[in-house]
């Protein structure tokens, strides 16, 4: 994505941001694409890496092992209660590189959009990308734009990729859970899944309820300083907190027993689920994290979760055990127990 | 959250329990099927296999609207969506379906197909005004819960004079699939049923009163909340207990004799019996599901079409039917978790989260040895 407005793209009168769309023009390479990229990108996400202008970012120099990690965005619809494909392209990234334990550093942005999108919609995602960016501290250093034809994508897909660096000796992994360990989770899970769910075509019911997306670096750094012994981070996103624990369970060789009533759900998400016949650990979060710890480090885990304000409803809600069948169980309110197991098929696709 | 956890208070579950277990003679059994999917998701997900004693037994039945759906209905509809250009809309669990050719709605869809998942058959009527120069199709399932929606439907497109949408109308009936299980050739092993939640709602107790009375097995209609199911089990071994066989109605915030009228008068005027339909481990039972009535014949899919339902039986291995009629338990099938699973469902009973494959495996499988 270069960023040094051309003299050809200036001669160009201005983009009507409140009434135009965007054309095959806008990726073809020419004036048009500069000038797209000037007025809207440059625009609000304008930076120093940015500003050089040419095919990658020239970062500076840095000490550390790098994570890197790329997520693609597909959203529907582009804008949801809570936030929109732009600030969730941000904080799903973002967030991926935190749970490996890593300071995200920064972004590459790459976007599809499709023709015929209101530039005004366009300027509003990419405005909220800069300030979920800016939020973060972790800038947009690089980026790609392609337009395909009317009916070829949806709106607008967004992708990603994020890197950061690790602290010496932060290891984390799925693999690493540990018999005894205690699971976390950094407050009411099912937030978001339902509010798309909310505003979907065929679906659309009042409802107060808004997705939890958010950076979470802070709140994983959190976490690494007062349990220094945390074993992993997950973001339980697409298929919930079931798909994320039986992940662990997997990754690790180990069984997680869950106790239900511990497990924090708002009550309008709980009530949605009645109504929808869903169940609120299948829905994805976007701005909460999982963290396993060694019990004797679990009460500092939590008190530093709750310590911060995106993890002020942090809860204790299981333990590990040993299984060789790699099972997550859970007691039920009523003093049963049942199984947690991924979820077949899909009952929201285009989530995040 | 308000009427809802007055329902699922462990508190009183646990007296409840204890009552039961007080309740039961030791040496024998209670073998008590709870007919509709409603109750056996129930069952599983709140694990009230752990708070029962180990007297009560639980057997699934059939009252499964996706379960019971055979091959040749699915057919019909993929063809519909395949062959003829039709918009299909159903709800969300019948796209995984299986039908003959391992194909289903599912991959009809990714071979091409326009089907479309809807929570309500108005979604549906939604689809056909928008898209005027198509044909829209509701395939319909369910029992008495969903059909009066389905009714209003129909009646609605037809005060609109929309001439692009009709129903594959698949709608079956639960006393007739009672009695398909009651009168099951060397009689079951089933001291008693919990009775339907929703479907009652509709049709009253009083349909159940001849099953009762004519098999000698007691009735206790439920709703489908935890407290419910521990109250109707209660319930059952007491008539058990005292040699009764009542319908009693625990589901009183929510279920009279005689119905819900309205919705009886709105399904009678679209629908008619048909003489005998064909369910997926019950087979081919005589007035036992729905069609639309003449003066509806243009909403109704298969006249319009002339998709005509041919028979298919089912995977040789697949016990989805002994399981439907109370037979067998999941795990005794031998394809339940290995070639059969809820992302490769071979039967049936493998889909919805009311089927008792599904649930089993879903929620129980941790029970059952490896």
């Amino acid at each position: 994505m270069t960023t040094n407005p051309s003299r050809n793209v200036l001669l160009l009168p201005a983009l009507d941001l409140v009434q135009g769309r965007v054309d095959l023009t806008h990726g073809a390479g020419g004036r048009a694409m500069g000038q797209l990229i000037a007025q809207v990108f440059s625009q609000a996400l304008g930076n120093e890496y940015l500003a050089q202008g040419d095919d990658g970012a020239r970062l500076p120099p840095c000490s550390g092992q790098l994570v890197l990690a790329t997520d693609a965005h597909v959203v529907s619809p582009l804008f949801f209660p809570g936030g929109d494909i732009g600030s969730l392209a941000v904080h799903g990234t973002v967030n991926d590189v935190a749970m490996m334990g890593a300071q995200p550093l920064y972004l590459a942005a790459s976007f599809i959009l499709e023709e015929g999108l209101p530039l005004a919609d366009l300027v509003r995602i990419v405005a909220s990308m800069a300030a979920a960016a800016r939020a973060a501290g972790v800038p947009v250093v690089t980026g790609d734009t392609k337009v395909v034809e009317r009916g070829k994508a949806d709106g607008v897909f967004i992708t990603t990729t994020g890197v950061g660096v690790l602290a010496d000796g932060v290891c984390l992994s799925g693999a690493n859970a540990r018999v005894g360990d205690v699971v976390l989770v950094s407050g009411p899970i099912g937030d978001h899944g339902m509010a798309i769910f909310s505003v979907r075509e065929n679906m659309a019911f009042a409802s107060p309820i808004q997705s939890d997306s958010a950076a979470l670096h802070g709140l994983a750094a959190a976490v690494l300083r007062a349990a220094p012994g945390t074993r992993l981070l997950r973001d339980p996103t697409r298929g919930g907190l079931a798909a994320t624990l039986n992940e662990i369970a997997q990754q690790s060789g180990v069984g997680i027993a869950l106790d239900e009533a511990a497990i924090p759900v708002r009550p309008a998400v709980h009530a949605a689920c009645e109504l929808l016949g869903l169940d609120p650990l299948n829905l994805a979060c976007e701005g909460r994290l999982l963290a396993v710890c060694p019990p004797a480090q679990a009460d500092a885990a939590l008190a530093a979760l709750r310590a911060d304000p995106l993890g002020t409803d942090s809860a204790r809600i299981g333990v590990v055990t040993d299984d060789a069948r790699c099972m997550v169980q859970m007691a039920t309110r009523l003093g049963g127990r049942r199984m947690i197991d991924w979820l077949a098929g899909d009952p929201l696709p285009r989530i995040c | 959250m308000k009427y809802v956890d007055e329902f699922r208070d462990a508190g009183i579950a646990r007296a409840l329990a204890a009552e039961i277990a007080r309740a039961v003679q030791p040496a024998r059994t209670y073998r008590l099927m709870e007919f509709c999917g409603g109750h056996t998701h129930a069952i599983a997900r709140n694990g009230l296999a752990d708070v029962l004693p180990a007297q009560v037994q639980l057997i699934h039945g059939p009252g499964c609207p996706v379960c019971v759906l055979p091959i040749g209905r699915m057919d019909q509809a993929i063809t519909l969506a395949l062959e003829r250009g039709v918009i299909v809309c159903t709800y969300g669990d019948t796209l995984r379906v299986p039908a003959s050719g391992k194909c289903s709605l599912q991959t009809a869809k990714a071979q091409g197909a326009d089907v479309r998942m809807v929570y309500s058959p108005l979604d549906a009527l939604h689809i056909a005004r928008s898209n005027p120069a198509r044909e829209v199709v509701f395939l319909a399932i369910g029992f008495e819960t969903t059909t009066p929606t389905t009714a209003v439907t129909v009646l609605q497109a037809q005060s609109e004079g929309l001439g692009n949408f009709s129903v594959l109308c698949n709608h079956v009936l639960t006393p007739a699939a009672m009695h398909a299980i009651v009168s099951v050739p060397g009689g079951i092993a089933v001291d008693g049923f919990i009775g339907p939640a929703h479907v009652s709602t509709v049709i009253g107790s009083a349909p159940y009163a001849p099953i009762a009375r004519d098999w000698h097995k007691p009735i206790v209609i439920a709703g489908f909340e935890a407290l419910d199911v521990l109250r109707s089990v209660q319930w059952l071994v007491c008539q058990i207990n005292e040699g009764r066989a009542e319908v009693e109605n625990e589901f009183t915030r929510a279920v009279t004799e005689q119905g819900n009228r309205k919705a009886q008068e709105l399904v009678a005027r679209v629908f008619e019996l048909r003489t005998d339909f064909e369910w997926r481990g019950l087979g081919s039972l005589p007035d036992s599901a729905l069609q639309l009535r003449a003066a509806y014949a243009g909403f109704d899919a298969e006249r319009r079409f002339g998709v005509a339902y041919q028979p298919v039986p089912d995977h040789k291995a697949c016990e989805c039917a002994a399981i439907l009629r109370g037979q067998k338990q999941p795990q005794q099938c031998r394809i339940f978790g290995t070639a059969c699973t809820p992302e490769t469902p071979v039967g049936s009973c493998m889909v919805s989260s009311e089927g008792a494959c599904a649930a089993h495996y879903n929620y129980g499988r941790f029970r059952t040895p490896a």
